[in-house]
């Protein structure tokens, strides 16, 4: 690990600041960065510790929605019983992700933030644009299991690996950030994790100098919230397929209200073409999963998300 | 005492942290830190190498690579002993694997070490290797012939016939301690805290690597966090400490990261089987072939033992068994957890469910009624065959009757299917001396060079002492895991326990026939009589003979026995498999601690679930690395994927083993666990997944549709 130094400031402001300097990463709970930082992945000059800044709170919006704030550990949001009850499939998308351990450690803003875990990409010895742009995508062509069906390029098949981001779509959650001189935005989701293209190195709308500050959720949806999770093993693994939805009946037909996909693409895959419309799974998968580009190793992603929201449509009250 | 489910006697000192493994010996004062840096490739040669900037770093106290490391013994070809031969590092600019130690870094701090090891620039020239396993061919030719009778002819008259290729992959043992070692080198004599398995194997090859005389080298290893084969076989951390240790005259600490792991420990080969079985109409087997492929390497081979699993376990008067070798430009494997039967049996056993589906006979009555009691092989007798009565007794306790026609149960989403599969493993006796010594102050020392990987050697070593001279267990001090002790063949192969406790028990005998010889037949306090009679305390060495020098081994071949027994549940949406319930039965001689033996079966169990549903180390066919190679990627059973669980030891002795009656638990465990959980998934869905592990990707084209 490159040598480092650190830094842990007291406010938001002092935050913004130390976090602008040349080289400066900023850390959270550190379940990802330190990670990847031992293995050189993420090398930077200059560390900022900001969970001394506060930014821990949940508080009603105005708008009947919540604001969580960027330091809310994963565990503490899951466990809110604001959240559980109006927005379980957050809930249940936030328990389904890490360890119990890690889950306690994590934040929200560093889970929005969480690099993908394709093996090329931790491994230094093999080309990646996201680490080295230009220098190739090793992992085209290579073992594929769990990479992106959708949304890939010629330059990356990488997938994002986050539970509570897919939930986070499918609720329209805005990402608050603030800059240098208290500028603010709202960033919403759908915008915020972008799809690889050409500049795979280059993975949210966050630009240098901004720091998250919040996730804000709208007002609750209601119906009924699934996610559902498709992994390898019972535990602590990445998702093959998962699905956020949340849907309810219309004289006993299912209307889809909202639906995103996870582990099929760079970014929680959300196509709002295929909601509100009274249609069957296959119709529905037909729209949101069209432009498929899967390789061998991970076509059977394709299927199984039919599956998965075939099964889920029949959970729907 | 021997039996009894007594708690570990070391159970106190690891569970409040004071038991040092070897990575946190502190002998020898303060230490320094040694970092390995890995080829990137897997096959050429370094064009470049440039450690500037690594010696630049402050606190970096020496730097090697091929160009400078000390000379080494010569590495031998591929026939050489695994055990006995010199494994030297950075001998030359060759890349044979992926990860191969290139570099060589020791620092003041690890920090230091490792940051100064990213530092090291390395160009290589990249040489086009072989990385993939292909199915067995004739035109490879034959190792390991086993021919009986005509299995074509027998094949081509069977009323029901199986031959079908099977795959397995790479396997990686990863205990939870890396491997590690602390090497300090004062006066003249080298002492290597390290975290292994087989001392007294080890330290010849060690000592042929430095260059040492075996004499000038102690090896401790009093605590080792777990084994599974990947800490028998020595490996770089132990030969770098060790040389930098000499060089810099201070003590020396090297540890694998879990992701060197993979690449500086050897794993099992991947294996592709073709098995054909035969059978009569009335259910008998008449065929058994099996022929494997696995790989071994330029450098050296290892020889997982698949195709031989089903030599000895079922009746057949025609038999072939055969492996083959093809050379892959790969780390040279290594014994991984259950050698052999763990991926063999888990194929063979697949195999052997196919076919009494075929004949439309019960899994469990098939292998009952194709029982035997004969080694066709080494043509002697089985002793403690009990295969028949660990397949009853699971049976029996598992409510095997209950087993669903196949993916015929559903409860909601769950495909419900049962599994069963048998397990045997060779019992195999090697050479072990022990010393016991009562001490005039009341208490017993035993000294040993077998280790305890966690397996309870501390314990079952006391328990036998403790009954063989009717002393309580309390007073019993057992020191293990030193190389100046009395020599055995430390733990592996599932032959620690039993060679080291009939040693010990015979020192014990020893001991009391001289104390009778003085004392007459009965005492009251065997203390004072030693004290009385033998005022500085009186020790003996016990002995256990090789089997080679063992006539009960001309005359009967020893195994131990097991049945698996498992239901699953496979989602029908997705795909999942998840296990339900498991239970072993196992037959392995007398069971010298309850607890800690159904402990070891129980993880051997899972090892085998694991190898059915999880893991699966892969290889990247157009670089030669290892593409998961950590844990989040390498996946093995977490907790959720193992409900309750329970081994079963039925009431057994052995004679023809030892005189206690012992044999061995280690491996026997994962066995055929693996097949019954492959055979569960079928009974379940009714489809047959021949390439493991069974992954819900090469489920869900089969799977019908929620209906």
């Amino acid at each position: 690990m490159k040598p480092f130094s650190y830094e842990r400031p007291a406010t938001t402001a002092e935050a913004i600041e130390a976090a602008a300097r040349p080289g400066a990463r900023v850390i959270a709970g550190g379940t990802n960065l330190l990670d990847l930082m031992k293995l050189g992945i993420e090398a930077p000059a200059h560390v900022v510790d900001i969970n001394r800044i506060g930014l821990d709170r949940i508080e009603d919006t105005p708008e009947g929605g919540l604001r969580i704030g960027a330091l809310v550990r994963n565990a503490d949001l899951a466990a809110d019983m604001r959240v559980r009850r109006h927005y379980p499939v957050l809930t249940r998308a936030l328990v389904s992700g890490a360890s119990g351990q890690l889950r306690n450690k994590a934040t929200v803003a560093g889970n929005l933030m969480q690099r993908t875990r394709c093996p090329y990409f931790y491994n230094t010895d093999m080309p990646c644009n996201k680490r080295r742009p230009g220098s190739g995508c090793s992992a085209i062509g290579g073992l594929t299991h769990n990479l992106a069906v959708l949304g890939t390029s010629e330059a990356c098949i990488a997938t994002n690996p986050s539970d509570m981001c897919v939930a986070l779509r499918a609720l329209d959650a805005g990402v608050e950030v603030e800059g240098t001189g208290s500028a603010k935005r709202t960033i919403p989701m759908a915008e915020f994790h972008r799809l690889p293209g050409d500049t795979p190195h280059i993975e949210t709308a966050l630009q240098p100098g901004e720091l998250i500050t919040a996730v804000v959720l709208p007002a609750p949806l209601g119906g009924t919230q699934v996610y559902r999770k498709v992994r390898d093993r019972a535990s602590y693994a990445f998702a093959n397929v998962s699905l956020a939805l949340v849907a309810h009946r219309e004289a006993g037909a299912v209307v889809v209200d909202r639906l995103a996909f996870g582990g099929l693409a760079l970014k929680p895959w959300r196509v709002e073409a295929g909601e509100r419309g009274p249609r069957d799974a296959d119709a529905i998968a037909d729209i949101v999963l069209a432009g498929a580009k899967p390789t061998p190793d991970n076509a059977y992603k394709l299927p199984l998300a039919r599956r998965v929201l075939a099964a889920a449509l029949e959970q729907v009250e | 005492m021997i039996g009894q489910g007594i708690n570990r006697t070391d159970g106190p000192v690891k569970v409040t942290g004071r038991a040092r493994y070897s990575y946190e010996r502190q002998e020898g004062g303060r230490a320094l830190y040694g970092q390995i840096v890995g080829a990137g490739i897997a096959r050429g040669r370094i064009a470049r190498i440039d450690t500037t900037a690594a010696e630049r770093v402050p606190g970096v106290r020496l730097v090697w690579t091929y160009r400078n490391a000390p000379e080494q013994g010569p590495p031998e070809g591929p026939e050489g002993d695994m055990m006995g031969r010199a494994r030297p590092e950075l001998v030359s600019d060759r890349i044979d694997y992926y990860g191969m130690p290139v570099a060589f870094l020791v620092a003041d701090s690890f920090e230091t070490a490792r940051h100064a090891a990213q530092l090291v620039q390395v160009e290589y020239e990249t040489e086009p290797g072989r990385y993939q396993l292909a199915a067995p061919a004739d035109a490879a030719g034959w190792k390991g012939e086993v021919r009986i009778g005509d299995v074509d002819a027998a094949l081509a008259s069977a009323s029901a016939t199986v031959d079908q290729l099977y795959s397995t992959p790479h396997h990686f043992s990863q205990p939870m301690e890396p491997n590690a070692c602390l090497a300090d080198w004062r006066d003249g004599h080298l002492t290597l805290f390290l975290t292994a398995q087989m001392l007294n194997q080890l330290i010849v090859g060690l000592a042929e690597t430095l260059k040492l005389d075996r004499s000038h080298i102690t090896i401790d290893s009093a605590y080792v966090g777990g084994g599974f084969g990947s800490k028998i076989v020595l490996h770089a951390e132990a030969v770098l400490a060790s040389l930098a240790t000499m060089h810099l005259h201070q003590p020396v600490k090297v540890m694998f990261s879990r992701r060197q792991i993979f690449t500086l420990v050897g794993h099992r080969p991947a294996s592709i089987s073709r098995v054909r079985l035969g059978a009569s109409a009335d259910g008998r087997l008449v065929a058994v072939g099996h022929d494997a492929a696995i790989h071994t390497t330029p450098s050296e081979i290892w020889d997982e033992a698949i195709s031989s699993v089903g030599l000895a376990l079922y009746a057949t008067p025609n038999l072939l068994t055969r492996q083959q070798h093809q050379v892959l430009d790969l780390k040279a494997a290594e014994p991984v957890r259950g050698p052999g039967e763990l991926a063999g049996l888990m194929v063979f056993e697949s195999a052997v469910d196919e076919l009494a589906e075929q004949l439309g006979v019960d899994p469990v009555e098939f292998r009952i009624q194709n029982d035997t009691d004969y080694d066709p092989e080494k043509k002697r007798p089985l002793s403690g065959r009990r295969l028949v009565d660990c397949l009853r007794e699971g049976a029996e306790r598992f409510g095997w009757s209950e087993r669903p026609r196949t993916a015929t149960r559903r409860e909601g989403r769950w495909m419900i299917g049962y599994g069963v599969a048998s397990s045997m493993r060779g019992h195999f006796q090697t050479s072990a001396d022990a010393l016991v010594r009562i001490e005039p102050d009341g208490t017993v020392l035993v000294r040993s060079d077998m280790t305890d990987i966690g397996t309870g050697t501390y314990t079952i070593v006391a328990q036998v002492v403790a009954e063989a001279l009717g002393v309580p267990m309390s007073v019993v001090r057992v020191e293990l895991a030193n190389s100046d002790h009395p020599k055995g063949n430390g733990a592996g192969g599932s032959w620690g326990a039993a060679n080291t406790t009939v040693s010990v028990d015979r020192a014990c005998s020893t001991l009391l026939e001289r104390i009778r010889a003085v004392a007459g037949t009965t005492w009251n306090d065997i203390f004072a009589e030693v004290r009385r009679h033998f005022p500085d305390g009186l020790e003996a060495i016990g002995r256990q003979l090789d089997a080679s020098r063992e006539p009960a081994y001309k005359c009967y071949s020893q195994y131990t026995y097991g049945a698996s027994f498992a239901e699953v549940g496979v989602d029908i949406d997705t795909g999942e498999v998840r296990l339900r319930r498991m239970l072993g039965v196992f037959a392995a001689g007398r069971i010298l601690n309850r607890k800690t033996a159904r402990s070891q079966l129980i993880g051997g169990m899972i090892s085998g679930v694991g190898a059915a549903l999880h893991e699966d180390a892969a290889v990247d066919p157009r670089f030669g690395h290892w593409v998961n190679g950590d844990f989040a990627e390498y996946l093995i059973p977490t907790h959720a994927d193992i409900p309750a669980i329970d081994a079963i030891m039925l009431d057994d002795y052995d004679e023809a083993a030892n005189h206690l009656g012992v044999k061995g638990i280690g491996e026997l465990g994962a066995g055929g666990t693996g097949g019954s959980v492959a055979n569960a998934v079928y009974n379940a869905t009714g489809v047959r997944v021949r390439d493991f592990p069974i992954t819900l990707a090469k489920l869900l084209p089969y799977l019908p549709t929620r209906g």
